[in-house]
């Protein structure tokens, strides 16, 4: 463990870390461009010259590894002498057309000219290099070759992380440019992550550009629920609307990167379809009431079926897109309030779904598979559910984010669960299965509830609420809460908070485990 | 004096084997295979002072000895055959005329360094040169002093020749070694250095060409009759490339230690036109330019010249007389670096092009007398700052020309145009 000094403060990092690194370890920034953990180190922007005692000149911060007793400059006469010099000639052929640049607000160049330079530009030439602008070179990834200051982070994540190698340098010196070969336009699945890593404003995403300006985007942590991977992300959103997903950094689960179905999966969560109050079929027809009506009325359901046919009449499915807590809570309400032992868990994944790749996409579309089975709800109950069904045993189930009649088609859903005599569905939207329904409950969609998913691995991330859910759509643990207390008269625990701290207590795999205490990396199940 | 590197001179036809041979040729690689250890061979070219001919003049048998002894890995030998220096013209002649002399300065590398694999990287329009040494590599290979078991030595050394494709930073030796790896030719960051990371991320020694052909000499006759030729510290004979305003330019083999004055007036035969020197361009264009004071006392060998705040560079001596623009000439020179720089680093990259945009306006008597400063202020800001020296290729020659030729700059400026240049030529020009 070598110690160092950095702008007279002692630091002691391990072997092997760079003089980025280490000074990040005392909130010192190096500005830096090129440089980017999760890729090789260049050196080419030279953006973080520093100087460090005993040295003939300045190095690079990024590819200096910490020695013991190293004197680091970062704030010196030279240091800062080099740090203008390099932000004046990136800045010298740059268009400078910030005003129109979506990147602006989120651009190095904007925020190391105002840390770092901040003097008026000395380089009156009229003639600034001129290259191609708004060039679209596939998979939703525009290009503005003036604005890029060729620090090569984009050829490296296609040369290195995804092995496509779709982009590269072309030309020598200040004509070099970034490209594509003629005709061949980015084609992998993972092209979002250059738009991220991007400093600049030369490669911005084509579905969000010039619909938002970031400075009015909130973040929340957050992790992707399109499929079982989990990958951390942060929701960028603006008055209840989610503008776009941006990966969050994990060493545990996904590194840097996100795929890009993942990160397009946002539009599905804010679609027209959104349930908005909570709905009753009547004469064939879904019509609205208050939740204190459907409260009751399902309660009485619920206590009529029971008497009448026994607790074992009642059940649930439960979606893998439940969180843990939402997918706890109903087994909880199933096994110890209504006292049923019918429940199954229910995953579905798209027929023309990706498959599994070797970074990050898992075809299994469902984000808390795992953390269902380390509930005891393994997805494959729904046949013995079904056979009950049709042995005129179970009369009513709930159905929980599990959308069956997308899964299995119509005709086979009235198959197996025609026989049913009431059927509550808890969803997000106004899907097929809500008009199979007696009644529609609307519940939050993921980036709007607090609680958590455990990925393939066993991994469990917590979610936070961004916003609230749309109308009077409630997060599902709360509704579940409701009914228990409309069941049984007693308050029920309605945090998630609280309902982890319950589950941590009764289930095995969640033992030693607290919402609070997941971290922004996660934390492992037990065992 | 003995001609050594250009022995081709006295003897006809020695790119042929038999000739070659009939002139002592491959007894030092025998030497070296058969009564020398490795470590001789590296402790003999050490004892020279033999120093690196490519510009960067290090020591030859000191770059040998940091290959590792107990690589698992391969050890490769890259001889920098780019020779794409401006004013630079000696290894063209020497795979013209003596082949054999660079394969068997291989050979020895080889064995010294443990190597089985060399590969010659040669310039991109080095079409007729590329023929001379494969024709040279295929007889030596029929006759068994190349590829395996060299000379029933046991020992295998192959040997390949590739072009690159014309890029000048292909002649710094960690581009050269992407550009042989078939990337791009961008230099490399170190360390690691290529004695332990190199070619194919193996163990790899880069020599010039002019180097190694030296090797087979002191092989030969010993480091001590070396050592006696030229200063101690800088010895042997240089391939100087004289170009200019000379009566005779061309290419000469001198003894290290020679003052410019006398390759001027005594091997040049004098100023073109019996002019009157201005300056001199030494060690190739990315050197700083000498004005007639410092020319007349240089004396050419590494140390003397680093002395005087220049540096013997590549052996290129550019002779400009009197009727030369120093600011057409750091025009032209800017022109180039502006051309080669691989864009890589930022200041390189942008002040390169910078540079050639301010020398346009200045030749073109549209330039201001606060550009002089920061043509200055952005050479400051290149040098020493990039992975490579090719920034400090056009800084170090912009500072000098702005200061010692300072008069010159403002007299384009206070004209309105080139003082060199008539009336008549420009309107010509234009």
């Amino acid at each position: 463990m070598p110690k160092l000094t950095i702008d007279g403060k002692q630091v002691e990092v391990a072997d092997g870390v760079n003089l980025i690194q280490a000074a990040e370890k005392l909130d010192i920034e190096i500005p830096h461009y090129c440089y980017h953990p999760g890729l090789s180190i260049p050196g080419n922007c030279r953006m973080c010259l520093v100087e460090i005692e005993k040295a003939p000149k300045l190095q690079i911060a990024c590819n200096t590894k910490v020695a013991e007793g190293m004197v680091v400059h970062t704030t010196s006469q030279k240091t800062k002498a080099a740090q203008r010099a390099v932000l004046e000639f990136l800045l010298i052929n740059h268009p400078i057309d910030c005003p129109v640049c979506d990147q602006a607000g989120e651009c190095k160049l904007q925020d190391y000219y105002m840390d770092y330079d901040e003097r008026p530009s000395r380089f009156p030439l009229a003639e600034k290099n001129r290259k191609g602008k708004a060039l679209d070179i596939g998979a939703g990834v525009m290009l503005d070759q003036e604005r890029c200051i060729l620090c090569a982070r984009c050829t490296r994540f296609f040369d290195e992380v995804t092995h496509t190698s779709e982009l590269a340098i072309f030309e020598r010196g200040d004509h070099n440019r970034i490209e594509i070969n003629p005709g061949q336009p980015i084609n992998n699945k993972y092209a979002g992550n250059v738009i991220d890593i991007c400093p600049v404003g030369a490669l911005t995403e084509k579905d969000f550009r010039f619909r938002m300006r970031v400075w009015y985007l909130h973040r929340r942590p957050s992790v992707c629920g399109g499929c079982e991977r989990g990958c951390s992300i942060d929701i960028h959103y603006h008055r209840g609307r989610i503008y776009r997903f941006k990966p969050r950094y994990n060493p545990d689960v996904n590194s840097y990167w996100m795929c890009d179905e993942g990160r397009h999966s946002f539009p599905e969560l804010q679609q027209e379809t959104r349930l908005t109050v909570p709905l009753v079929q009547q004469k064939d027809e879904l019509v609205a009431e208050t939740w204190a009506e459907a409260l009751r009325r399902s309660a009485s359901i619920i206590k009529n079926i029971g008497s009448d046919f026994g607790a074992n009449a009642i059940g649930a499915v439960i979606g893998a897109q439940s969180t843990n807590e939402e997918a706890f809570a109903l087994k909880k309400l199933i096994k110890d309030t209504i006292g049923s032992e019918k429940i199954a868990a229910f995953t579905w994944s798209p027929p023309n779904a990706s498959g599994d790749d070797d970074l990050l996409i898992r075809a299994n579309k469902n984000p808390n598979t795992r953390g269902l089975a380390a509930l005891g709800l393994p997805p494959d109950g729904l046949e013995s559910l079904a056979s009950a069904v049709g042995a005129g045993q179970l009369k009513m189930l709930i159905m929980l984010r599990a959308d069956l009649v997308r899964a299995m088609g119509e005709q086979e859903f009235m198959r197996k669960f025609g026989a049913l005599d009431y059927l509550l569905v808890l969803s997000t939207d106004a899907n097929e299965t809500c008009q199979m329904a007696n009644q529609v409950w609307p519940i939050a969609a993921y980036p709007e509830l607090e609680g958590s998913f455990t990925n393939f691995k066993g991994r469990v991330q917590r979610l936070y609420e961004a916003f609230p859910p749309p109308g009077q759509a409630l997060s599902a643990i709360e509704a579940i809460a409701r009914l228990g207390r409309a069941l049984e008269g007693v308050e029920r625990a309605q945090s998630a908070a609280a309902i982890f701290r319950q589950m941590a207590a009764e289930e095995p795999a969640f033992k030693g485990l607290s919402l609070e205490g997941l971290g922004e990396h996660g934390r492992d199940l037990a065992g | 004096m003995e001609r050594i590197l250009t022995r081709w001179l006295d003897i006809p036809d020695l790119k042929k084997l038999d000739v070659y041979l009939a002139n002592n040729g491959y007894a030092a690689a025998r030497k070296a295979f058969f009564d020398m250890k490795p470590e001789d061979i590296i402790n003999e070219v050490k004892n020279s002072n033999l120093r690196g001919r490519g510009g960067a003049a290090f020591p030859t048998g000191t770059k040998w000895s940091f290959i590792p002894k107990d690589s698992k890995k391969p050890v490769y030998v890259c001889v920098n055959g780019d020779e794409s220096e401006p004013g630079t013209f000696a290894n063209r002649y020497q795979f013209e005329n003596d082949p054999h002399g660079i394969i068997e300065g291989i050979l020895i590398t080889c064995r010294a360094v443990g190597s089985h694999t060399a590969y010659i990287y040669m310039r991109g329009e080095f079409t007729v040169q590329k023929r001379s040494i494969d024709a040279a590599l295929a007889e030596a290979r029929a006759r068994g002093y190349v590829g395996k078991n060299v000379m029933g030595s046991g020992y295998d050394v192959e040997i390949w020749t590739h072009r690159g494709a014309g890029a000048y930073i292909c002649g710094e030796e960690s581009a050269l070694l992407e550009s042989l790896e078939g990337k791009r030719g961008y230099p490399r960051n170190r360390p690691p250095f290529p004695a332990i990371q190199g070619a194919f991320g193996c163990p790899t020694v880069v020599n010039n060409i002019e180097t190694l052909s030296n090797v087979p000499h002191i092989i030969n006759r010993g480091a001590d009759w070396y050592k006696a030729i030229g200063p101690e510290k800088s010895p042997g004979t240089k391939l100087v490339c004289l170009s200019g305003h000379v009566n005779k330019p061309g290419l000469y083999e001198l003894p290290m230690g020679m003052p410019i004055k006398d390759m001027i007036y005594d091997i040049g035969g004098g100023m073109l036109d019996g002019k009157t020197l201005k300056g001199v361009i030494p060690g190739g264009s990315s050197f700083p330019v000498l004005n007639k004071e410092e020319s007349e006392r240089a004396i050419f060998d590494f140390d003397s010249m680093r002395a005087i705040g220049s540096a013997m560079g590549s052996g290129v001596v550019i002779v400009m007389h009197e009727d030369t623009c120093m600011v057409d000439m750091l025009r032209a020179t800017a022109h180039f670096y502006h051309h080669e720089s691989c864009g890589q680093c930022t200041p390189c990259r942008e002040g390169c092009g910078w540079i050639e945009k301010i020398m346009n306006e200045m030749e073109a008597g549209q330039g201001r007398i606060e550009q002089l400063d920061l043509l200055n202020n952005i050479s400051d800001n290149m040098v020493g700052n990039t992975i490579c020296v090719l920034a400090d290729s056009i800084a170090m020659p912009v500072k000098s020309y702005v200061t010692k030729f300072r008069g010159e700059f403002e007299a384009h400026i206070k004209l309105g145009r080139c003082p060199f240049k008539s009336a008549e030529a420009k309107a010509q020009a234009a």
